[in-house]
């Protein structure tokens, strides 16, 4: 019994990390796509952007809401300190994700696009900054007493460093984003977004760079975990890895390769994604709270896990039944 | 004004705004599904071509609802974290998993499914797309199922015990089906059920009286009230079963639901109060009109009480909720409808089995019609009463008898809920005139009956679908 009680925490530290892993990939291509709608040229394109996304954007974002529920229900210490610590930014991002659902079916609808342009691509980018924002203040850790309970200000959230955070993660949805579009369109647009994928890239990949770098520095225990003898060649190995990629993800970009932009993309995330949940691990709220302290007791999270952990592989099924069907490019049409 | 500075008002109301206005979206999607269910099993069973554009019509309405039911339910999935925080760090092991269960089964299937129905027509064969839309009815009936699973325990916790304030499960079925979960679910189902055939046979309706579609529209309002006979009917027994599950477990509600100060001791045969003026200060009502007798066959249908029914004056005033106004007219509202709507649905199946129904006649029915259109809104005005008397009666409690609303909130500067509040007020507002609007737009264009049906004129080339902008559809994506 006494190692279930390190297991079972453990086991959802790592399905609350697929599923955020599944969310800011998924949704992030799409608001990614959201914020190149802003600089689309003309009422066409921007059309045909949000066709891309049209019947796959409200499955990617339940996986937010999954990853939410499964928080709530396994770590509901964690749950409620974090989305109190941070009700600035949550709520940033909730009104952007509001935003940004409401424009699919109001523009469709209306004749004056104009207004749900902005709701589009504004609350896209509202999101992707209040989940950045949200993401660089969990990492510079959120002042909790003894019980775990929030004890800081409004406003710790914001700092030079979390805004670093959130405008690389925004370069970063970009990056899918254009990734995704490449795939998804062909000509003109297309040749727009191998730019733009080629800017993101390095713009990501610069904001990466700084932030590993500085993170040992920044973060006291962060260090001591990073030099450990295992550990190290791990860690020595991710930027390797992440290199790597980008070197890849740029060469596919220049040969216009089409599909391969995105697997790499994608590869880069899940890296980088890695990465972080080793800095992080064991903690959920980084350096004060563990998944042991937060976890729910034992006979929920084994009652969660059969039902969820069941779930898992039939919604991963029909999610990529839903891309299969709707696979292949979108073309030009002339809607008036 | 001080309750401007009041963080725990200010949360309770920036909840209950933003659950009264999820809750007008999911009605429909979760109603309307079995609705297309229907009408695109006849289509695949007949074949006639109306039923087919039936689906494709209302699934239009659907799709505008739908978006904003998503919209507004991101806020309430976080809701709980940012401003109940001591709450859902108390009953997360329960609670939380609950959510999270309705997230894998519920939103997912109606997610992941709801492409294909919407925009899946000529990419895949009917019976998939059949499938799928049965999917997206399963997933959103599955929602109610276990959010009111949820709020069903917070009326009545059960299934674990609060140990130093946090709730332990011992028995997860006994917490799933906790004594208010079955009836609040049918009840639930139901209210979604009927608020969407009303609001499909109130635009029926309008189209019928301009004399648009008359004849299409006409069988739109036969499907609707061939349903709307046992649904109604049944509406009324289980909001029956629920009053009298309130009144065996939360007194304190059924007081407030009844405006009942003193206690009526078990063997009366008490009057029922049809409309007062309960002052709360005064602790009696100004003024009241009651029938007598009556309210001991409304909670047992019995002529004696079985058990007293506890008046408020029992409680110490901040163990029973305030607001009596609020919920006993809540209340009354939501029976006036049901027997409303009720009574509109005998008097048209009695036209209907007159003849006067016929394509010939319908349109002569004037009256009849306008009564429809009239009732379109009602199923919401009862679904939101229904949730205030739910959710104010079991006031001062967020979970009955365990965890008061006031050591529930979290210790969040006024300001930042202000401010919240505020943005989703005005926010809310717009949208809410914007899906009118096109709402209504939607409805004055009408159907479109040039959309190719399925398997006629594309027949085998599921696969090839060529490029090209159709109306009604997102543009078509073409295949490689
Ligand atoms: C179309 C909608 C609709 C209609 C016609 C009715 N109800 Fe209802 N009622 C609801 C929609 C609803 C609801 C919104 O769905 C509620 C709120 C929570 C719930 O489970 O159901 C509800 C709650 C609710 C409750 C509160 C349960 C609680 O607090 O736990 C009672 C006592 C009733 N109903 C009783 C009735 C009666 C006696 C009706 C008969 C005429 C009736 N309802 C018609
Ligand atoms: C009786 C009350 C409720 C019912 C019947 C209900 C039902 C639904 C349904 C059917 C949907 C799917 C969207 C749609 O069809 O429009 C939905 C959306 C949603 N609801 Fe509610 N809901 C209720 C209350 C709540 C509450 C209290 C929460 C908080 C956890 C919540 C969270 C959500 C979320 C997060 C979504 C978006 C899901 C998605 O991305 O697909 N709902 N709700
Ligand atoms: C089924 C999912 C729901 C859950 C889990 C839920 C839970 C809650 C919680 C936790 C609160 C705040 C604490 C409290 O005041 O007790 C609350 C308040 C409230 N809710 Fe619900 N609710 C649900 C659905 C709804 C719906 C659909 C409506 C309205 C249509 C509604 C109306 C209200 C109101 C009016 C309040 C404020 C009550 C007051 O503070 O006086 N709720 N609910």
């Amino acid at each position: 019994m006494e190692s279930l009680q390190y297991f079972l925490p453990q086991v959802w530290f790592f399905v609350l990390a697929l599923f955020l892993f599944l969310y800011v990939m998924l949704d992030g291509f799409d608001l990614g796509v959201g914020i190149l709608s802003i600089t689309a040229s003309t009422e066409e394109r921007r059309g045909m952007l949000m066709t891309s996304l049209g019947n796959v954007w409200d499955a990617n974002e339940t996986w937010l809401v999954l990853m939410g529920g499964a928080l709530f229900g396994a770590f509901p210490l964690a749950y409620g300190t974090i989305l109190q610590a941070l009700y600035i930014p949550v709520m940033v991002m909730i009104f952007g994700l509001i935003f940004r659902a409401v424009a699919f079916e109001f523009r469709e609808n209306a004749r004056t696009k104009v207004f749900w342009n902005i709701a589009f691509g504004g609350g896209s980018f509202l999101a992707a900054l209040g989940q950045g924002f949200a993401l660089g203040a969990i990492l510079q850790g959120i002042a909790v007493d003894d019980a775990g309970h929030f004890i800081g200000g409004t406003w710790d959230w914001l700092s030079l460093r979390s805004l670093l955070t959130a405008l690389t993660l925004i370069q970063g949805y970009v990056l899918i984003g254009s990734t995704y579009l490449i795939t998804k369109t062909e000509g003109d647009l297309q040749a727009t977004h191998y730019w733009t994928a080629r800017i993101s890239a390095v713009t990501t990949f610069i904001g990466a760079v700084y932030l590993t770098i500085t993170t040992p520095i920044f973060s006291e225990s962060a260090r001591a975990r990073l030099f450990d003898p295992p550990l190290v060649y791990i860690f020595a190995l991710i930027p390797l890895l992440g290199a790597l990629l980008i070197f890849l993800l740029l060469r596919s970009l220049y040969l216009q390769q089409e599909k391969r932009p995105f697997v790499w993309t994608l590869l880069l995330f899940l890296v980088s994604f890695i990465g972080l949940g080793l800095v992080i691990f064991p903690y959920i709220i980084p350096t004060q709270i563990t998944i042991y302290q937060a976890a729910a007791s034992p006979s929920s999270l084994v009652f969660m896990i059969i039902f969820i952990g069941f779930l898992i592989p039939i919604m991963l099924a029909y999610n990529i039944y839903n891309y299969i069907v709707f696979r292949g490019k979108v073309v030009s049409i002339e809607p008036e | 004004m001080e309750f401007l500075a009041d963080t725990v008002i200010l949360s309770r109301l920036q909840f209950a705004l933003t659950a009264i206005f999820h809750m007008l979206w999911p009605v429909l999607t979760t109603g309307m599904a079995i609705y297309l269910i229907v009408v695109e099993g006849l289509w695949l069973k007949t074949r006639n071509k109306n039923y087919y554009y039936h689906a494709r019509f209302w699934s239009k309405l659907y799709v505008l609802n739908f978006g904003i039911g998503v919209a507004s339910g991101i806020p309430m999935e976080f809701q709980f974290g940012t401003n109940w925080t001591p709450f859902s760090q108390a009953v997360g092991d329960f609670f939380g998993s609950v959510l999270g269960f309705e997230a894998s089964m519920a939103f997912m299937l109606e997610a992941g499914f709801l492409g294909i129905m919407l925009f899946g027509w000529e990419r895949v064969p009917p019976v998939v797309h059949y499938f799928a839309t049965i999917m997206v009815a399963l997933g959103a009936n599955l929602s109610i199922f276990w959010i009111l699973s949820a709020n069903s325990w917070l009326q009545t916790p059960a299934g674990g015990q609060f140990i130093d304030g946090h709730f332990v499960v011992s028995d997860y079925f006994q917490a799933i089906f906790n004594p208010f979960m079955l009836n609040s679910v049918l009840h639930m189902f139901f209210a979604t059920l009927e608020t969407s055939l009303f609001v499909i046979g109130g635009i029926s309706a309008w189209y019928i009286l301009n004399q648009k579609n008359s004849e299409f529209f006409a069988l739109s309002l036969k499907i609707v009230l061939a349903i709307a006979i046992a649904v109604t009917p049944l509406q009324i027994y289980i909001g029956h079963l629920s009053g009298e599950q309130v009144y065996h477990h939360q007194p304190t509600k059924l007081a407030a639901m009844e405006a009942q100060w003193e206690t009526i001791p078990a063997g009366e045969s008490p009057a029922w109060s049809a409309i007062a003026i309960p002052n709360d200060r005064a602790e009696k009502n100004d003024w009241e009109i009651s029938i007598p007798g009556l309210l001991s066959y409304i909670l047992e249908i019995k002529p004696q009480l079985s058990e007293p029914v506890l008046g408020l004056k029992e409680y110490a005033p901040e163990d029973r909720p305030h607001q009596i106004g609020l919920i006993y007219y809540a209340f009354r509202i939501m029976i006036a409808i049901g027997f409303f709507l009720a009574g509109l649905m005998a008097l048209t199946t009695l036209q209907w089995l007159r003849g006067k129904l016929s394509p010939d006649k319908i349109t002569q029915q004037r009256w009849l019609l306008r009564i429809w259109m009239l009732a379109a809104p009602l199923g919401y005005i009862a679904v939101e009463s229904g949730w205030i008397v739910r959710c104010v009666g079991r006031q001062p409690w967020t979970v009955y008898g365990e965890i008061r609303t006031v050591d529930a909130a979290s210790n969040l500067p006024a300001a930042n809920v202000l401010t919240s509040l505020t943005a989703f007020a005005i926010v809310y507002s717009i949208l809410f005139v914007f899906a009118l609007y096109f709402g209504s737009r939607i409805i004055r264009i009408g159907p479109n009956f040039n959309l190719p049906v399925p398997g006629e004129e594309i027949a085998e080339e599921l696969d090839t679908t060529p490029a090209e902008h159709r109306p009604d559809s997102r543009p078509v994506e073409a295949q490689q």
